[in-house]
């Protein structure tokens, strides 16, 4: 019984931070149709920051606060002066398609490149800021602790606020509008290219999140968030990739078959089961588990 | 002149000249109809006009302004609003946020209010159905919530594209008159373009006839309707 509730508690706390990552993901996707592989470096990046806010203040939660924000002013430098050029460019042809995928590729490894050059190779760790010690649960240790459950905490607060955002703001709204229909968008007069940065934003601060509470578990070193960013891929894709509801399902359902298949099977099953989760859902249902419902197309 | 004065227009459409040296004039409150077959490039300058499209050369000015090569948004806000072809509406989004689309950018949010209390009373049917997803929707009523959103922006001209598309009868007879009382009610300035060409010039002053990207007529709505040669030779009737 402790196993199975270990089980369920340890796959809601990482299906959590998969859903960050995958939210990331969708919000790219969805306001400008780019796979945004430059996600685990922006991650890892503002996590880097914050790493040297806590050798500065010592405070965890200024550290996070801090890569935040960063996370947010990083992903609209990005769109602003790095996306939107190559867009301005690139107009017609195959190539739209293909051409800024690469380029978050090549920016994946210059961001990694510059974080090696600054703070070296070798691995630096981040202190949980609560203790990440099993909890005790009917007189035995379990392996979820006070920080799996702080970590919970904030991403369901963050997915509230999120939710309210998109779906009671003005803003909100200007952000759908954009990514369905930016045509249609611009017709009525929205700013679809100031909306589309704006959506990089969110999305780097969500991720900006995700590195904070995921690297205290293992540690920080240039290429530590592309394991999270293969799950928040896989995530995105179970979940349809177009609905932000369906990327934090797909998250939920990876982190339970990762956290029930390592728990009651064996721990090397980590990888293996994320690629079967994803070769199943596009087996069976190609276009994601929870993909948004089209309005009759008469 | 105050209105739409459009000049010497030429736009390509990929490798194909889609509009040919094309000139006509819409003054302040009056209703032009550009009729002609499809693929005579209707489409392609109402694009134009809307800032969707480049032009590669002649000129395009609203009350004096130039309109050429400015962000389709800046001309929204600036009164030029563009009904696109089909249902131009966000199927995704309920009809309500549809509506507040055009509004969302408005400083005078009493305005607002009112141009969307105004554009419910045109069309009942929206109000009815405010919390349905716009996909839910049929032609004609999609049709009717993508004039009402522009209705909200308070515009100045409006660029109407196929409002009759794939609509039953009864319906186009009805958006046809809702246009021209808008149109009078509202002291628009309308670029209707349409392929129902008698419907259209029924309710226009003016009528272009566009063959191939060329002007070929240029009349009051009621002369061309009579004119032999042309309804022989464009018209189709």
């Amino acid at each position: 019984m402790n196993q199975f509730i270990t089980a369920v508690l340890t796959s809601l706390s990482s299906g959590a931070i998969y859903a960050l990552m995958s939210l990331s993901l969708v919000l790219v996707w969805r306001s400008t149709r780019v796979v945004n592989f430059a996600q685990a470096g922006q991650a890892v990046l503002t996590t880097y920051i914050g790493y040297a806010v806590i050798q500065k203040t010592g405070s965890y939660w200024i550290a996070l606060l801090v890569a935040v924000v960063s996370g947010a002013v990083i992903g609209a430098i990005i769109d602003r002066f790095f996306m939107r050029p190559i867009f301005k460019r690139i107009t017609s042809g195959p190539i739209v398609m293909i051409a800024p995928v690469v380029a978050t590729l090549g920016l994946l490894g210059i961001i990694q490149a510059i974080i090696g050059f600054v703070w070296g190779l070798t691995n630096q760790s981040i202190e949980t800021p609560v203790s990440n010690a099993g909890l005790s649960l009917n007189g035995t240790v379990v392996a979820f602790s006070l920080y799996n459950a702080l970590v919970l905490v904030i991403v369901t607060l963050v997915m509230v606020l999120l939710t309210l955002l998109f779906q009671k703001t003005n803003i909100g709204l200007a952000l759908r509008a954009s990514a369905y229909s930016p045509e249609i968008a611009k017709l009525s007069g929205i700013k679809v290219d100031a909306v589309r940065t704006l959506g990089w934003a969110i999305a780097g601060a969500a991720s900006g999140l995700a590195g904070m509470l995921y690297i205290p578990n293992t540690y920080l070193y240039p290429n530590a968030m592309d394991v999270l960013l293969v799950f928040g891929f896989i995530a995105a894709v179970i979940g349809g990739l177009e609905s932000m509801a369906g990327a934090v399902a797909g998250a939920m359902v990876l982190g339970f078959a990762i956290n029930f298949s390592t728990s009651y099977i064996s721990t090397k099953l980590v990888f293996p089961t994320a690629f079967v989760v994803l070769i199943l859902v596009l087996l069976v249902k190609p276009s994601g588990l929870f993909a948004a419902k089209k309005g009759r197309s008469a | 002149m105050s209105g739409l004065v459009v000049e010497n227009l030429t736009i390509d459409h990929g490798a194909i000249r889609a509009i040919n040296k094309v000139s006509f004039k819409v003054p302040q409150g009056k209703l032009s109809a550009i009729i002609g077959a499809n693929g005579a490039g209707k489409t392609t300058l109402l694009r134009t006009l809307s800032g969707l499209k480049d032009a590669q050369s002649g000129s395009a000015t609203w009350n004096g302004k130039s309109i050429l090569r400015q962000k389709p948004e800046d001309l929204a806000r600036s009164g030029i609003m563009h009904v696109s072809d089909g249902k131009s509406v966000i199927a995704e989004l309920t009809v309500k946020e549809n509506l507040a689309l055009a509004g969302l950018w408005r400083k005078d949010k009493a305005d607002v209010a009112k141009a969307t209390d105004e554009a419910i009373e045109l069309f009942p049917r929206l109000g009815e159905r405010l919390q349905q997803s716009a996909g839910s929707l049929s032609g004609g009523e999609r049709q009717m919530l993508a004039i009402g959103r522009a209705l909200i922006a308070r515009p100045k001209l409006l660029l109407l594209d196929e409002p009759s598309l794939g609509l039953a009868p009864l319906i186009i007879e009805q958006i046809f008159q809702t246009i021209k009382t808008l149109t009078a009610k509202m002291n628009l300035t309308v670029v209707l373009v349409e392929q129902n060409a008698i419907g259209a010039l029924k309710i226009a002053d003016e009528g272009v006839v566009l063959n191939l990207g060329s002007v070929v007529a240029v009349d009051n709505a009621q002369t061309l309707l009579n004119d032999p040669a042309v309804r022989a030779a464009y018209l189709g009737f």
